[in-house]
């Protein structure tokens, strides 16, 4: 559970979680086994299909919330279920507490609900008087501990055998073997009294599908099915979302759910109840059934057109899976009480700005999550959106205030960068792994930012280069027919940090008959405003590229910054939104942007040479493999290269750099830091190319840091020349 | 999908959560087989991990309530059926319980089940658990022997969906997808079958 009082709070916190070294073990094991065994869980079905399947039934789903609601409940009542609307936490724990004492319920065993912990119902149950026993097995030991969980489908995967030992040790007042398949019978047995003794059965429920009055709950353990069997009454709590036509849409995303969740094609149990069944407890057979449905927000979250689809979401865990920055620090330092990206948004919205504020700032913005996701919901754009909500409701800070200033005035924000030039010189060397760094750093800036040595400010820019004669070289001379023309979208950081690989890139281009042209008008394309939380500041610097080069004239727009090229073609069109009147532009403009190496590679076709033949291994930029889901080419492009392209292990997971996100918190950024520069050594390449001159920054800052072993880092575009 | 790619690919998926699959050519092999089990299961299998462990002294005294001979609860046979298997189950000392599992939550050691359906795509077979008896049955006994007949296997949970869907408009109505044993990974991700429900499920394919 995440309550840190202040920003330097929570960093403290993370320090503590990164020095856990049974959790970081842990939860590496978990990232590296959960790839594989998702992939073969997925086989032979067309995942992009089923994902749009269920994101558009969701979507209907969501948008007839109150229809479905009605129709669920008059079919429940006509067979005897009792139907509660609960508008708030407060008010469903207060519904099932008076189910209790109505049915005069003195012990009640649960099984797990997200839904429950949304509510924090077993503390008001237990403020009742009432016995609450959780009777999945992780539930049960997270709830012996006194303890949130910090994981969605797994939650006491931060705690060791040997910490559940000591545990159910105290429990049954018995010595207890550290041993795993002991402890969890140890716990059948103890957890089958429970189920024998309960007056209620509390569940959560998956699915509640309004054609029948059919709640589906999906578990492994069958611990749900007990509970819903023995005790008298059965009481179960779902979000309005779960609300669902029919069983259809439930099977749909069954076959999403536990593929996504942990790999598993199903779960041990899917089970669907509808009604009162049979109950040898009750006096006429029948069990007293009750379904609970929480609000708490969610009617209005429906109708907010850019969050409605956070109502997708199946809960299976998956953006917390596939986290790089959960892998390093846990569930209860990435989560208030939902884990995981969905949980930064979803605390928001259930437990508010001030558990919230910290953690939508821990997203490095990989676009893991979103690629994950069974639903489609575009989660790292709408953690920076209530980054950005959290700001406008409690006020900007400075720095992102300041930034947002300067870079919507470009000629201001160049003319700051060109003053750096001058003022580092004192400072600037040359480094072994390729660039110029700033040797000594000026004291402005953070001694924590010392993991990686920071890059020099290029004499002259890009544009400067451009002008002064790189225009005339590269494009077809006058009366030659050009066949294509291109605009160069350089970025800040070619333009003004590596002017050399942007060079590198355009000459690369050069000799294709392309028409190539580099708009003076562009600026930053804005991903660090919107990093920041700074969202007008980010639609200003979009409006001003998109006016810099209007996508008509061009056939492509291409760009050798992988964040650069994602964050044109996908959040540019999301960004000018509400500016009907460039709408077609934006749209334009996105459809045209390329990134550098499916332009050379699938566009020009650079003819393949043969060449040194240096082993060059690649680092995945996330803004390229999973924003512009370009995988293929620029391998093929180092094999183009004369060069021999030799893997790295996790080659697609972030290197840590995230923009402003190294800045903030650098201990996390150096932590994925210094295991992606191991595997790089590790793969035994003596060059490392990449496509995105963020992560050279990252990863040749730390590789030029590193003691021993040194590999050289490029930008890719700098292989071909 | 042919009938033996459907059984292939069911027997995959089944034995990949552990899930034993016998092809059998009558309900006569099915009850030999139930009894085999139960016979050649250790008495209390828990006994291997379970009632052996430390637990405490209310969770022992329900273990103390479960009566000496091995049982098999097989509460969907009646009449003549019922005649004929406890015929042969009083042969190998064995008591066979059709009701009262709420007398027996300490556990039952087999129980005897026939199935609705059975999916192939995920090695899944589906029983309605309307009945109260059944249901618990299947969630009590350390090994749970279940018949499903080849004619009610489909490929994948849409092809029995307009039937599970009729079923569920009757209510009451609670429907089980049962896909291998209970299981657990919730300590350090090492998986554990045998969490609340059976430790053992074993589907025999009855020849239509």
């Amino acid at each position: 559970m995440q309550t840190a009082q202040t920003l330097e709070q929570y960093k403290a916190e993370l320090r503590d979680s990164l020095d856990n070294e049974f959790l970081r073990k842990t939860l590496d094991n978990f990232a590296v086994a959960y790839r594989t065994g998702r992939e073969n869980a997925f086989k032979g079905i067309d995942l992009p299909g089923l994902i749009a399947e269920i994101a558009a039934a969701k979507d209907d789903s969501v948008a007839r919330l109150d229809e479905l609601y009605a129709e669920f409940k008059k079919n429940a009542e006509a067979i005897g279920i009792h139907v509660h609307m609960a508008r708030t936490a407060l008010e469903a724990n207060e519904i099932i507490a008076r189910i209790a004492e109505e049915n005069n319920c003195k012990t009640i065993v649960k099984s797990k609900s997200m839904t429950a912990e949304e509510t924090l119902l077993n503390h008001h149950l237990e403020d009742k008087g009432l016995h609450v026993t959780e009777t999945d097995l992780g539930e049960w030991i997270i709830q012996l501990r006194h303890e949130g969980p910090s994981h969605m489908v797994m939650p006491a995967i931060h705690l060791s055998r040997y910490q559940v030992a000591d545990l159910f040790s105290q429990v049954t007042k018995k010595d207890q073997d550290s041993d795993i398949q002991k402890l969890v019978k140890v716990a059948r047995r103890e957890l089958r009294v429970k189920y024998a003794e309960a007056d209620m059965g509390i569940s959560g429920g998956n699915f509640a599908i309004a054609d029948s009055a059919t709640i589906g709950l999906v578990t492994n353990e069958g611990n749900a099915r007990l509970v819903t069997t023995l005790p008298r009454v059965h009481v179960a709590l779902l979000g309005l979302d779960k609300l669902t036509p029919t069983l259809h849409d439930a099977l749909r995303v069954l076959r999403a759910l536990p593929r996504n969740a942990t790999g598993q094609q199903i779960t041990s149990y899917a089970t669907w109840i509808t009604g009162p069944n049979e109950c040898g407890a009750c006096e006429d057979n029948k069990k007293i059934m009750h379904v609970v449905f929480l609000d708490n927000g969610r009617r209005a979250l429906a109708k907010d057109p850019d969050f409605k689809q956070v109502l997708r979401c199946v809960r299976c865990g998956a953006c917390a899976n596939v986290c790089p920055v959960y892998r390093m620090v846990g569930g209860h330092k990435y989560g208030h009480i939902y884990i995981g990206a969905i949980g930064l948004i979803l605390t928001y919205f259930f437990h508010g700005r001030e558990k919230a504020k910290h953690l939508v700032q821990n997203c490095i913005n990989c676009q893991s999550c979103k690629a994950i996701c069974p639903a489609g919901i575009d989660l790292p754009r709408l953690i920076k959106e209530i980054h950005a909500r959290i700001q406008n409701e409690e006020g900007h800070p400075m720095q992102g205030q300041l930034l947002g200033m300067m870079m919507k005035n470009r000629k201001l924000f160049h003319g700051l960068l060109r003053a750096a030039n001058w003022a580092q010189r004192p400072f600037v060397g040359k480094g072994q792994t390729g660039g110029r760094f700033i040797r000594h750093l000026p004291m402005v800036f953070a001694k924590d930012q010392d993991f990686r040595a920071l890059p020099a400010v290029a004499e002259t820019p890009f544009r400067d280069l451009w002008e002064k004669g790189l225009k005339q070289e590269i494009n077809p001379k006058p009366g030659q027919h050009a066949s294509m023309k291109v605009a160069l979208f350089s970025g800040c950081v070619h333009d003004f940090v590596y002017p050399e690989q942007f060079v590198a890139a355009a000459k690369a281009m050069a000799g294709k008959n392309a028409q190539i042209d580099y708009p003076m008008q562009q600026s930053c394309c804005g991903l660090p405003l919107q990093m920041m939380g700074e969202l007008p500041a980010a639609r200003d610097v979009a409006l001003q590229n998109l006016l810099a080069m209007d996508p008509a004239e061009y056939d492509y727009i291409v760009t050798s910054c992988a964040s650069c090229a994602s964050h044109l073609k996908h959040n540019y069109p999301k960004l000018l939104e509400d500016r009907p009147d460039l709408a077609f532009k934006a749209t334009q403009f996105a459809e045209k942007v390329i990134d550098f190496s499916s332009f050379v590679h699938d566009v020009l076709k650079v003819a393949p040479k043969t060449g040194a033949g240096k082993k060059v291994t690649y680092h995945a930029p996330c803004h390229l493999c999973r924003g512009l889901d370009v995988r293929e080419a620029p391998r093929a492009l180092i094999s183009a290269s004369g060069n021999e392209y030799v893997p790295c292990a996790e080659e697609e997971v972030c290197c840590g750099f995230g923009g402003t996100y190294g800045m903030k918190f650098a201990e996390i950024s150096n932590t994925l830091l210094q295991k992606k520069l191991d595997n790089i050594v590790a793969s035994g390449a003596s060059v490392i190319v990449t496509d995105c001159p963020g992560c050279v920054m990252q990863i040749r800052g730390g590789m030029e840091k590193r003691q021993g072993q040194k590999v050289e880092v490029k930008h890719i575009a700098e292989l071909l020349g | 999908m042919t009938k033996q790619e459907m059984v292939d690919l069911f027997r995959q998926k089944a034995e990949l959560v552990s899930a034993k699959v016998i092809p059998i050519a009558s309900m006569k092999d099915a009850y030999a087989y139930a009894i085999d089990a139960c016979v050649n299961k250790e008495a209390c299998q828990l006994l291997i991990s379970g009632c052996g462990e430390a637990i405490s002294d209310t969770a022992g005294a329900l273990c103390e309530q479960k009566p000496a001979p091995r049982i098999v609860a097989a509460p969907q046979l009646k009449d003549k059926e019922l005649k004929a298997f406890t015929k042969l189950t009083e042969e190998r000392g064995i008591q066979v319980l059709t009701q009262g599992m709420r007398q027996h939550l300490a556990g039952i050691d087999v129980a005897f089940t026939t199935c609705d359906y059975g999916i192939a795509e995920t090695g899944s077979i589906v029983i309605d658990s309307a009945s109260e008896e059944l249901r618990l049955a299947t969630m009590i006994a350390e090994v749970h022997v279940a018949v499903l007949r080849l004619k009610d296997l489909v490929h994948m949970a849409y092809d029995v969906e307009q039937q599970l869907d009729a079923r569920m408009k009757k209510a009451p109505s609670y429907m089980a997808f049962i896909t291998g044993a209970s299981r657990t990974a919730d300590i350090e991700r090492v998986l554990a079958i045998g969490v609340h429900g059976p430790l053992e499920l074993h589907i025999l394919l009855l020849e239509d």
